[in-house]
């Protein structure tokens, strides 16, 4: 009986620290563990005693890739729970806000973390001597949606702007016009990007994922929706706890969160994408149809193709929304505490992101919940690796460290998000 | 910083190194979209993990450090990390101040465990969050929530050109004059933290018609005191004013103090 030991001291190109661990024994994959050990930071009791309308600057610093989703899932939920109802031109401009996370996270993971796997290189910096225009049309959607978070949030990263209620100030369509160009051009530079990557040799893999989402009447889904899924699963966010279930495994700093029904499940663009794709524009189908993916994807490998169609869709949407923008009657809804529950759920970047907050009377929160993509992934995740494992054990170790590290990249993994460091361990006995 | 001594016709090496942090700090770098491919070309990096695979041994001509310390592991850890870096840069509030997480110096830890986790057996943490300069002699520290990519770009030119960062060290609230916003305070009798807060942002927030919230951290001879007696005058209470010094830099000492002075509004921290 062979015994060996791989370690990796780093998964590198994802956010956050976390460690892979594969028991190997007698030529079989034993056990698959994607430990998360970032330390724990403990937000949601941090939370308590704050007062609501604090809780999307305090849960923005959940992660510094996707705060904006971190600050309209909590602006919903704590708006759910006073029974507020914005108007149609404060939510346009929080849509318009969520596609420039969109753009700006799709086009960190796309080009800078997630191609340099598909073109042998280590990174992006090394990848543009040979791939310079990719590299360079990467920065520049980066930038694109750089710019709307800069204008409608203030900043880039924990944007300042967004409040319960709405927005400190709206833009005016004369500081949002010069921005409808820059998104026309950030279109073509997508269009370009989802054409090359869908180039790229994938891994047949494929797997029988149940995929969650939400779904909207007619919106390819950011803040709204119902929680669907493909094996029939429909119902408000408000009966979410109803359908989820979140367990504390020794290995991770991250809770892993299943449906009580069926266990493990999928969320993030692939997701999306599946469950939603008559909600996306007439460009982006047809384009899914030109690159051999509008009847669905199940490998997550293509996962690289379907964000960088959801980049070109947020594009186009932020054009369409700039293009519609009415400045709201005022910035902001007025906001009255009462006591209660308020729940939400919105797409992050990586997929569905869940807030809960119990407030008191006077808009102090009693007790938070936060449910992030990653967590909702990780069991996914490990479930790939079993499968990648088994197939590869035959590889090189190297080649099936390589193989592994990028079927989690796959999933775009934020692990400060869901709570930190990654080392790949094979232990073979 | 002292001049060095001997320059050197290689390139500088930078390390990138993560603590307890949310990674916005470090990719204030990959934000630098016009800029990053030509940092790229000045400096070697030697060790960025959120951007490239490759991690090469020290010892490092620049470490930038995000993040506090909050586990046995990583205090180890930022000992080997000052050991191997000739200048040793922390960036952003919690690396520089704790953080947000540093909340947890004001309450009981165990509480915060058994508040998130089913098993807090499973956990290994610190009963505080606290920044570097806490553990290891820091050279330069950039302050702010996030911090300003202008004043990272700033800071990694002069180390290249060998000369002493040039870094602000007025209040928000002169940096708000520079820029011609109206006073929110004056003008709109909205509670404001820029008086005592370090520049460095842009004023951002007043010029969003709020007041700034502090994320960058207490100015040199902040009068907190003072202005906190404004803000009652503009109606705000103690349990306001509490929570407004106790956020992203809680446990930097002129902001732990005012927010002492408002009395423990909530038990829970």
């Amino acid at each position: 009986m062979a015994t060996k030991t791989l370690r990796v001291d780093y998964l590198t190109r994802v956010e956050g620290e976390g460690a892979l661990e594969l028991d190997i024994a007698d030529g079989a994959v034993a056990g698959v563990r994607l430990a998360i050990f970032e330390p724990p930071r403990f937000f949601e009791a941090l939370l308590r005693g704050r007062a609501g309308t604090e809780a999307p600057d305090i849960t923005a610093r959940i992660c510094g890739i996707c705060p904006v989703a971190y600050q309209m899932s909590a602006v919903h939920a704590i708006e759910n729970a006073y029974g507020i109802t914005l108007d149609a031109p404060l939510r346009a401009l929080r849509r318009l806000l969520y596609c420039g996370e969109w753009i700006e996270s799709h086009a960190l993971h796309v080009v800078m973390l997630h191609a340099p796997d598909f073109l042998g290189f280590p990174d992006a910096i090394s990848m543009a001597a040979a791939h310079g225009d990719v590299v360079r049309r990467g920065l520049a959607l980066k930038k694109a949606g750089n710019s709307l978070l800069r204008l409608l949030g203030g900043r880039e990263i924990h944007p300042i702007n967004v409040r319960v209620g709405g927005f400190y100030r709206a833009p005016t369509p004369a500081e949002l016009a010069p921005l409808a160009p820059v998104m026309a051009a950030a279109r073509e530079d997508a269009l370009a990007l989802a054409r090359f990557v869908a180039g790229f040799s994938f891994p047949s893999f494929s797997r029988d994922y149940e995929f969650v989402a939400l779904r909207h009447p007619t919106d390819y889904p950011m803040n709204e929706g119902r929680v669907v899924s493909n094996r029939g699963l429909d119902i408000a966010v408000a009966d979410y706890d109803s359908a989820f279930a979140e367990h504390h495994v020794a290995h991770s700093t991250a809770l892993q969160s299943v449906l009580r029904a069926r266990g493990n499940y999928c969320v993030g663009p692939l997701a999306r994408f599946n469950l939603n794709f008559d909600r996306l524009s007439p460009t982006v189908q047809a384009l899914a149809a030109e690159l051999g993916i509008a009847q669905g994807c199940a490998n997550p490998f293509q996962s690289i193709v379907v964000r960088a169609l959801e980049l070109v869709y947020a594009c186009e949407e932020a054009e369409r929304l700039i293009a519609g923008y009415e400045p709201p009657a005022a910035p902001a809804a007025s906001v009255v505490p009462r006591a209660g529950v308020g729940v939400a759920a919105t797409e992050a970047p990586r997929g569905l992101l869940y807030h809960r907050y119990e407030l008191d009377a006077e808009g102090t929160i009693l007790a938070a919940r936060i449910v992030p993509p990653t967590s909702q992934n990780q069991a996914t995740i490990e479930d790939d690796l079993r499968l990648i494992a088994t197939r590869d054990l035959a590889l090189a170790e190297s080649e099936l460290r390589d193989h592994c590290e990028q079927a989690i990249r796959n999933y775009d993994p934020c692990i400060s998000c869901s709570t930190h460091f990654l080392r790949l361990e094979v232990r073979r006995r | 910083m002292p001049a060095d001594p001997t320059p050197s016709p290689r390139r500088p090496s930078l390390a990138v190194w993560k603590f307890a942090s949310c990674d916005g700090c470090q990719l204030s770098l990959l934000d630098c979209e016009d800029e990053f491919l030509a940092v790229a070309g000045a400096l070697d990096i030697a060790y960025f993990a959120e951007a490239s695979s490759t991690l090469r041994p020290g010892p490092y001509d620049l470490s930038l450090v995000e993040g506090s310390i909050t586990t046995a592991h990583d205090a180890e850890r930022i000992l080997a990390v000052r050991a191997a870096s000739r200048y040793l840069v922390t960036i952003g509030a919690c690396a520089t101040a704790g953080g947000i997480q540093a909340l947890r110096n004001f309450a009981d830890v165990n509480d915060y465990i058994a508040a998130v986790y089913a098993t807090p057996a499973y956990i290994s943490t610190l009963a505080t969050s606290t920044p570097i300069a806490a553990h290891v002699k820091v050279d330069f520290a950039l302050h702010g929530c996030p911090i300003n990519k202008a004043q990272l770009l700033a800071l990694i030119s002069a180390l290249l050109a060998g000369r002493k960062p040039d870094m602000p060290n007025e209040s928000v609230c002169v940096a708000c004059k520079r820029r011609g916003t109206p006073c929110v305070m004056v003008a709109h009798g909205t509670p404001c933290l820029g008086p005592v807060t370090a520049a460095g942002c842009g004023a951002i927030c007043p010029a969003y018609g709020r007041g700034c919230y502090g994320c960058y951290g207490p100015a040199e001879t902040a009068n907190t005191a003072s202005l906190a007696a404004a803000w009652t005058t503009l109606g705000a209470d103690r349990r306001t004013l509490h929570r407004a010094f106790r956020s992203f830099n809680a446990a930097a000492e002129p902001f732990r103090k005012e927010s002492d002075a408002h009395g423990d509004q909530n038990p829970s921290g």
